[in-house]
């Protein structure tokens, strides 16, 4: 009886999930960005492609390193071709660092436009094509009605679609995901000198029907979870003595 | 198909138009002068003026001594070229093919044009209402060559010559309707050969020995045994479509309608020969002489109506169609091959190819401009600012891999910002920088990286990059230009994610 009963709640959750915008992307099951067992975070434990991400960001530097986490996540959602536009009114990006996170830098097509309104304009029309893998913009201020149309277009689109923001002031949006990546110091492995892999503090503010939580991640190629690694370095010590 | 010409003879061509300028000339014999070996001459006379004996060529003296209140004007100097070209211009509602004639003329080519107006009695009437109601004295003959078409209109009688009658309608003429050089006319003249038919049953062999090869040329052009050049003024696209109105259009709609059959017709075509445009014109002729017209361009070849359409859509509002448009031309100059069976392969293929992706790029660029969609390619340099080029196309691809071995910041300051920075010793990365009034305490750092100035591109000292890292785990790519015994400055170029 109660076996049941979980049974038709599950798949009743099963059916709402869709009609909240979580639609899976067929053969992506399972999909999680290279973020590893983070993914258990999200509904269905897959990376919420065709949705809307956005990005909290304070500083410079917090733009910087949602730039590189955000291209990581793009480089696996672009592992099976495709293409990504990426939208900024400062034109910032160093197209030569994507490589390092995995991606072709000449797959992305910039676009460089100053004023608010036509990077949402430009964003809307991008987030309506369905050539496209994902699409990227920097901006800072983003109406409900302007996030909810985005969140409508990939819904039809498949279209993932990542904003990064920066000191906003409207926090209510239709995005499927909040997140906030602030750098975090490096670590090189056997105290070697120099500066190490980019390691970051990710935190998922908000997720539509899955946990919130927190995670240290480094790149390193791959993302790699440092409590984990440093739980394997102890392990490898203690048992080295 | 037989050829029909029309010639226009533009008899005082620069007075009309200076007495439609200024019309308190109209009635007044006036003649327009200019500068000529240090005297002024007679460069055009009014037909009152001519009435009375004066001729273009004649001193400005002698003229105003034959009437003494004669009224001058100055000569605007290629006037008539200007004036001629409008005009050919605005002759291209009759025939897609008009030319100018220098010094005072105009030729249509009208083949299997005039059935449209009902044969060339009404057509050739049409036009010579339409110019005289403008304020022009014309003449206009229609015949099978050029030169008979000239001839008539300056010397003839009955302006239309029917086909294969060009030699009949030339006996009587005198030989300067043929439109020879001024001393073969006088010799011609000295010898009696005062009409054609004096002379055009001559062997021309002794015609050519006694007055020169251009008389033969003339009268062969005239007769229809060669072919004479015929420049048009508008070279004629190969693909182009055209929709005249009976009504002339003065509503949005009404534009966008016209626009929309021009599209579909032109793509069918399109379509038909595997081709698609990458280039269009929409240009709309007004009834007040002057032509609107915008301009789109597209990534890939395309023959897609809806896609076209949405192009043009966001530019048509510039369109004024003030009194009313008459004449919709649609040109695609720049066509490319366009397989249809590949475009279902790539619809589903999911790269820069992607059709619906270059469709974007269009509805893009008609927005935002050409210019802000970037895409790069690495390029063979060292220097950051040049490590990377723009791509001309979507199709481009790049000549070398992406560089993978040094680091580089996701980030990079356009121009690099003036930093405050405490370094110990040389050659080695700095203990902090101030950087925007803070901080930074650096705890750890790579490098020197040294990059030198490319010296063949410019002048200038070395870098040396330091990518470093300070007490709140932010990373950021600093450099040194310049030896440090010598005059340095830090700089702070990027930041690393």
């Amino acid at each position: 009886m109660t076996n049941t009963k979980a049974n038709i709640i599950e798949q009743l959750q099963k059916a709402i999930l869709p009609l909240q915008g979580c639609k899976p992307v067929a053969g992506n099951i399972g999909f999680d960005g290279g973020l590893g067992f983070i993914k258990a975070a999200f509904p269905n434990a897959s990376f919420p492609l065709g949705a809307m991400h956005e990005f909290f960001c304070s500083r410079q530097e917090d733009v910087s390193a949602s730039g590189g986490f955000i291209a990581a996540i793009v480089s696996a959602i672009m592992q099976k071709g495709g293409v990504s536009i990426w939208i900024s009114s400062s034109q910032m990006i160093f197209p030569p660092a994507l490589k390092s996170f995995g991606i072709e830098p000449d797959k992305i097509i910039f676009i460089a436009v100053q004023k608010e309104k036509e990077i949402l304009w430009v964003m809307e029309e991008a987030l309506k094509c369905d050539g496209l893998a994902a699409v990227i913009a920097e901006t800072s201020e983003i109406s409900f009605t302007a996030s909810r149309r985005f969140q409508l277009a990939v819904e039809q689109s498949r279209v993932t679609g990542f904003i990064i923001r920066r000191n906003p002031k409207n926090l209510a949006t239709a995005c499927i995901a909040r997140w906030k990546i602030t750098p975090l110091p490096a670590a090189s492995e056997d105290g070697l000198p120099g500066v190490g892999f980019p390691r970051w503090n990710v935190e998922l503010l908000k997720v539509r029907n899955g946990t919130p939580g927190t995670w240290q991640l480094e790149w390193a190629g791959r993302f790699r979870h440092v409590s984990k690694l440093a739980s394997i370095i102890r392990e490898a010590q203690r048992k080295t003595g | 198909m037989a050829r029909r010409f029309v010639s226009i003879w533009f008899r005082y061509l620069v007075t009309d138009w200076f007495a439609l300028r200024q019309p308190e000339f109209a009635n007044t014999a006036f003649v327009i002068r200019a500068p000529s070996h240090g005297r002024m001459v007679v460069t055009a006379a009014n037909a009152l003026a001519e009435e009375q004996g004066i001729h273009p060529g004649m001193v400005l003296a002698d003229a105003r001594a034959i009437i003494p209140a004669l009224q001058v004007l100055d000569d605007k100097p290629e006037l008539v070229d200007k004036l001629l070209k409008r005009i050919a211009e605005w002759c291209i509602r009759f025939t897609p093919f008009a030319a100018i004639d220098l010094p005072d003329g105009i030729i249509l080519d009208v083949t299997g044009c005039t059935h449209l107006w009902g044969g060339d009695q009404p057509f050739l009437s049409d036009i010579v209402k339409r110019l005289k109601a403008r304020g022009y004295h014309v003449r206009a003959a229609i015949a099978d060559t050029i030169g008979t078409a000239w001839a008539v209109a300056r010397f003839g009688d009955s302006f239309i010559i029917p086909p294969d009658q060009q030699s009949e309608a030339l006996l009587p003429l005198p030989p300067v309707a043929l439109r020879l050089e001024a001393d073969t006319i006088e010799r011609l003249n000295k010898l009696g050969l005062r009409q054609i038919k004096d002379f055009i049953g001559m062997p021309h062999s002794a015609l050519r020995r006694r007055f020169g090869n251009l008389i033969e040329t003339r009268l062969n052009q005239a007769l229809g045994l060669e072919e004479e050049i015929f420049q048009p003024v508008l070279p004629i696209e190969p693909y182009q479509e055209r929709l005249p109105c009976l009504e002339p259009i003065v509503t949005a709609t009404g534009i966008e309608i016209a626009l929309g059959r021009l599209l579909d017709a032109l793509c069918k075509r399109l379509q038909k020969e595997q081709k698609g445009l990458r280039t269009a014109f929409f240009k709309c002729y007004r009834i007040d002489g002057k032509i609107e017209q915008v301009h789109i361009g597209t990534n890939r070849a395309s023959y897609n109506v809806k896609h076209l359409f949405k192009l043009f859509e966001t530019k048509l509002p510039t369109i004024e169609p003030d009194l009313g448009i008459e004449l919709f031309v649609l040109e695609a100059p720049k066509v490319e091959d366009h397989a249809p069976l590949q475009q279902k392969l790539f619809e589903t293929m999911w790269g820069l190819d992607n059709v619906h992706l270059s469709e974007l790029i269009d509805r893009l660029e008609g927005k935002v401009g050409q210019n802000s969609i970037l895409r790069y390619l690495p390029d063979e340099h060292y220097w950051p600012e040049r490590s990377v080029k723009r791509a001309l196309s979507l199709d481009e691809q790049k000549s070398i891999e992406w560089k993978l071995d040094r680091p580089r910041p996701i980030q990079l300051l356009a121009t690099p910002e003036n930093i405050e920075v405490t370094a110990p010793v040389p050659d080695y990365p700095p203990m902090n920088f101030r950087y925007k009034g803070k901080l930074h305490k650096i705890k750890k750092a790579d490098g020197p990286e040294r990059i030198e100035q490319e010296w063949w591109i410019q002048d200038g000292q070395h870098r040396d990059y330091y990518s470093v890292e300070d007490e709140e785990g932010c990373r950021y790519w600093l450099f040194r230009l310049g030896h440090y015994d010598e005059d340095y400055k830090w700089f702070i170029h990027g930041f690393f994610a």
